[in-house]
């Protein structure tokens, strides 16, 4: 609880679903215990933006469903990412990247200019 | 909803519910893994998860939604609302029921009469032809001019003339008197409509003597001859002369021209033009179907031509009956029939648009009103993210719920308002069998109540979604509220303005009925019965055999109590017939005097309809057959023909003698007071009047008028069956007191006024309704100012003259822009107006008092909750 949290920037969290979907079929509970974790508790995705998220994803077709057991033996409803899913991250995944990395270099400029 | 699964996708729904649940399930056991107790768990992650229902909403609106699955929920939604308030939707559906009902009854009668075209094929090219007289004024045609202008003219497609024949079909126990038409050949061909069995009229038919022949309505032949197949061929005897049918007209055929008319029989006028004969009377009315390359005035142009040569070659013709025509009027047939009652119709199809208008406004008003109470509510969808254009589409679906059932029971309404209407309607409505609610109505009914859905709908919509959450939520309700106000004020305000506009249009037309109805029609109208009297057979083609009937008829009329006079007369009175002959005088040797009104009487008529001697003597019973043919004049022709002279004794021929210098003189032997023929409002005076045995002419149905002690509707089967002593055979119709047809030759106007007061009357009711609802709420909102006034010394007369003046004030804005709207409105029914201007003050005032009162007492109420108000309640509510 003492690790500061962030709000995500707009449409950072599809670009984080598809990516955690990309490891393997998973459920939405799962995926929001992952980002969880991965984040060290950075990102927290409240339920109330991850399912719509999760649907708005699955209707664009850039994730599929299916409603499978869990290994404790629980109906689930499972995400799985499609072709033109693992198009989008890529493509988001980059234009994040050279963002951020630009964001960056901005950012460190910045400093050294104010010396 | 299983009926309509593709509505509700009930398999998305729960899979969306158990999709969440495992979710938080899944949370919960986690927790309760690491030592949180099960019920902390599930507080901290309903905390976490926020509310499930908004996340499902949230869901919902990204999949992408059927519309007919969002536009179901918002209705159901909408019903729940109309549920929860049953009294609000009361009101708000009779209201729109009213205003809907109302306006697509009002729509089916002047849809067939105005608006469709007539029902024939091409009936825009029907015209109809009139001949212009001297002054320029239109007069019935000849037959003389319709053979010269139907063999010269090369506009038209076809022409026909036609006149009433109302021939007696003698047998069974009472005659029965058919009414029909006698038409030149071409009639059918020019309306375009053919017979479905047997033939049409061709031109060997319709030869001077020639055949008795008879088409048939498909209404008679179903009601007398039971639909015969084999009737073509058949005689039938219609006043004892046998008649060939020929054929049968389609149950479609409207016979626009003479909607009653069931029978149809050759003309066979005399092509070579006797000068005296009937050929040149003016009383046929001409129809023709034009070349669909001509125009309506380029065929008048023609004829005009064509009537003036015909007018030098038959110099003679024209000089004796009515004199050289001016020229031709060609009118489309539409508008000719229909000329009456437009005026009538489009005021009152005005007039219930402004009904419709203030029920929209009123309904509005009450939206508003609940819209206003239901502000939080919709904060709070808003704050809990309910997108604005679903806030709007969820307002407007529940005023178009509403309207959708108001609509409903508006064309059950409407039903009844058609059959109203029927019922009122002014006498000789054209086209009113055409009057029904059919596909077109029920169209017209769709599309006027969406039309108000939306319009109603859309003010609370745009305001619901234009409320801040944020204020709303907090409820300092002042300002918001104040919004709210002003909008329903507005409408208040054009509720009075538009219910002022309807009340001056009933008042100028209330003033002018009574303006009419002072009119001296020149007789006495009390106690006076009528009814035409028809001789029929070919005995009566013996003129003493006829005067025999007509006097033992009227003996016998005279023996029955109650009756005090009795007499016959060639034209009655504001019939709606009238007769239309030259007198060539004497002391005036070249003027024919045109146009006047002619009467054939018995002696008595003067007496009995109580009509003035203004000098000399009256007719008598030697002024029979053989004696000097004796005038009486009516007391303006009097005045204008012999200014400086006594006009007793003046010499004058009538009738076939005018103008013919070898025809004897007759003499005016008296002056009668001015009766009103044709209508109260036209002043067409000049008459003369002779008894029946000296007039050139044979009328074969004659008005009897009857002067009675009491009620005079009562003696009818009396007079009657004394008619029918003489003669069983005869046929007696259009039995009427006078002063019934007194009211129906104002029938229009009355029309008119009657649906104006009934609307005048549910707009100034809805009017108050709307000052009385928004006053409610004022005062509501200001219980706690109220409050303090009271308790700061404010008296109870104080408070009620602050409420009743923010009423009043209300009204007055109201009044004032509706007077604007009133003295524009009032165009209108401008030529409905007798004797009144359409800026009659008093008219003006007498509405803005009757307002002023009605919604005083619409302010009264609410004032008087005010002024009683308790401020130590009110202020620790506040």
């Amino acid at each position: 609880m003492a690790s500061p949290k962030c709000d995500l920037p707009q449409g950072t969290l599809d670009l984080l679903i598809l990516k955690t979907v990309a490891l393997g079929p998973v459920h939405g509970y799962a995926i929001a215990q992952r980002l969880q974790q991965i984040s060290c508790d950075v990102v927290q995705v409240p339920g109330g933006s991850l399912y719509p998220a999760l649907h708005r994803l699955e209707n664009r077709r850039l994730l599929v469903a299916e409603w499978r057991q869990t290994e404790t033996g629980r109906d689930a409803k499972f995400y799985r990412l499609t072709r033109r899913g693992r198009a989008h991250l890529e493509a988001g995944s980059a234009s994040w990247q050279r963002l951020s990395e630009t964001v960056g270099l901005i950012l460190g400029m910045a400093e050294e200019g104010a010396q | 909803m299983k009926w309509l699964p593709w509505l509700r996708p009930d398999d998305q729904e729960a899979n969306l519910e158990r999709e969440l649940s495992f979710h938080i399930e899944e949370r919960v056991a986690d927790m309760v893994r690491s030592g949180v107790r099960e019920e902390d768990a599930r507080r901290r992650v309903r905390l976490e998860f926020g509310a499930a229902e908004q996340v499902k909403d949230e869901c919902r609106e990204v999949r992408p939604a059927h519309w007919a699955e969002t536009s179901l929920q918002d209705i159901r939604y909408a019903w729940r609302n109309l549920r929860r308030n049953p009294g609000f939707a009361a009101v708000a559906m009779a209201t729109l029921a009213l205003g809907i009902g109302a306006t697509t009854a009002v729509f089916s009668a002047v849809n067939p009469i105005l608006f469709q075209p007539l029902p024939y094929p091409h009936a825009g090219r029907l015209v109809m032809v009139q001949e212009l007289g001297r002054n320029g004024s239109p007069r019935r045609p000849t037959f003389a001019t319709f053979l010269g202008l139907a063999v010269n003219s090369h506009s038209f497609d076809a022409m026909a003339v036609i006149k009433p024949w109302r021939p007696t079909m003698v047998g069974s126990a009472q005659p029965e008197r058919f009414e029909g038409q006698q038409v030149s050949a071409g009639y059918f061909r020019t309306l375009g409509v053919l017979p479905s069995m047997g033939r049409d009229f061709q031109a060997p038919d319709d030869q001077f003597h020639g055949p008795n022949v008879v088409v048939l309505s498909d209404r008679l032949w179903r009601r007398r001859f039971a639909g015969d197949s084999t009737i073509i061929g058949k005689q039938v005897r219609l006043d004892d002369y046998l008649f060939t049918v020929i054929g049968i007209m389609p149950s479609s055929f409207e016979n626009v021209l003479a909607p009653s008319a069931e029978l149809w029989a050759p003309l066979q006028y005399n092509p070579s033009l006797p000068t005296e004969g009937r050929e040149w009377g003016h009383h046929l009315r001409m129809v023709g179907r034009l070349r669909s390359d001509v125009s309506a005035n380029q065929a008048r142009n023609e004829l005009t031509g064509i009537l003036h040569s015909l007018a030098q070659t038959y110099a003679k013709g024209y000089e004796c009956c009515g004199g050289v025509p001016n020229g031709t009027a060609v009118d489309r047939l539409q508008d000719e029939i229909t000329r009456g009652v437009k005026p009538a119709l489009l005021a009152i199809l005005g007039a219930v648009v402004l009904v419709l208008l203030i029920v929209c406004v009123n309904v509005t008003n009450l939206l508003v009103a609940r819209s206003a109470r239901r502000r939080s509510e919709f904060a709070l969808r808003a704050a809990l993210g309910a997108g604005r254009t679903r806030l709007i589409r969820q307002t407007l679906a529940e005023s178009l719920l509403l309207t959708a059932i108001g609509g409903v029971l508006g064309m059950a309404v409407g039903e009844l308002g058609v059959r109203a209407l029927l019922a009122l309607s002014p006498f000789g409505l054209p086209r009113a069998d055409a009057i029904r609610v059919d596909s077109s109505v029920y169209a017209f009914g769709l599309g006027i109540t969406s039309l108000v859905g939306f319009v109603v709908g859309l003010v609370p919509a745009l305001q619901a979604s234009h409320s801040d959450p944020h204020d709303a939520l907090r409820q300092s309700s002042r300002t918001t509220t104040g919004g709210h106000q002003v909008t329903r004020r507005m409408l208040v305000v054009t509720e009075v303005a538009l219910a002022l506009v309807l009340l001056v249009g009933a008042g100028l037309l209330l003033r002018s009925i009574e303006n009419l109805f002072a009119i001296d029609p020149g007789f006495d109208s009390t106690h006076l019965l009528t009814m035409q009297v028809q001789e029929s057979g070919r005995r009566f083609n013996d003129d003493s055999v006829r005067a025999r009937f007509f006097t033992q008829a009227l003996e016998e009329v005279r023996k029955v109590p109650g009756v005090t006079a009795a007499a016959f007369t060639s034209q009655l009175p504001l019939s709606g017939d009238f007769a239309v002959y030259n007198m060539q005088l004497e002391s005036h040797r070249n003027d024919n005097s045109e146009g006047l009104l002619q009467y054939a009487v018995s002696p008595a008529y003067f007496d009995t309809m109580k009509i003035p001697l203004k000098g000399g003597r009256m007719l008598d019973e030697g002024d029979r057959a053989g004696a000097p043919t004796a005038v009486l004049i009516s007391e303006s022709f009097a005045r204008r023909k012999f200014p400086n002279q006594t006009p007793i004794g003046q010499r004058v021929r009538v009738g076939a003698g005018v103008g013919h210098a070898d025809r004897s003189w007759a003499t005016i032997v008296g002056v009668v007071g001015d009766v009103k023929q044709t209508s109260l409002t036209i002043s067409a005076s000049d008459a003369f009047y002779t008894t029946m045995t000296q007039w050139d002419w044979v009328d074969h149905a004659q008005s009897l008028v009857v002067r009675t002690r009491g009620d005079a509707a009562a003696l009818t089967p009396a007079i009657r069956n004394a008619i029918w002593s003489v003669d069983k055979d005869q046929p007696i119709i259009r039995i009427a007191t006078m002063d019934a047809l007194l009211a129906r030759s104002q029938a229009e106007r009355h029309f008119a006024l009657t649906l104006f007061e009934v609307f005048g009357i549910v707009a100034l009711i809805l009017a108050a309704v709307g000052i009385y609802g928004v006053l409610s709420g004022s005062v509501a909102e200001r219980m706690p100012e109220i409050g303090v006034r009271t308790a700061l010394g404010a008296s109870r007369r104080d408070i009620l003259v602050l409420i009743l003046r923010q009423g009043m004030t209300l009204t007055g804005i109201g009044v004032v822009i509706g007077l604007g709207g009133a003295v524009t409105a009032s165009q209108v029914i401008i030529s409905m107006l007798y004797g009144v201007s359409r800026f009659d003050p008093v008219t003006y005032f007498g509405v803005i008092a009757l307002l002023a009162g009605v919604s005083g007492i619409a302010c009264w109420m609410p004032a008087w909750r005010a002024a009683k108000v308790d401020p130590s309640i009110t202020l620790r509510a506040g």
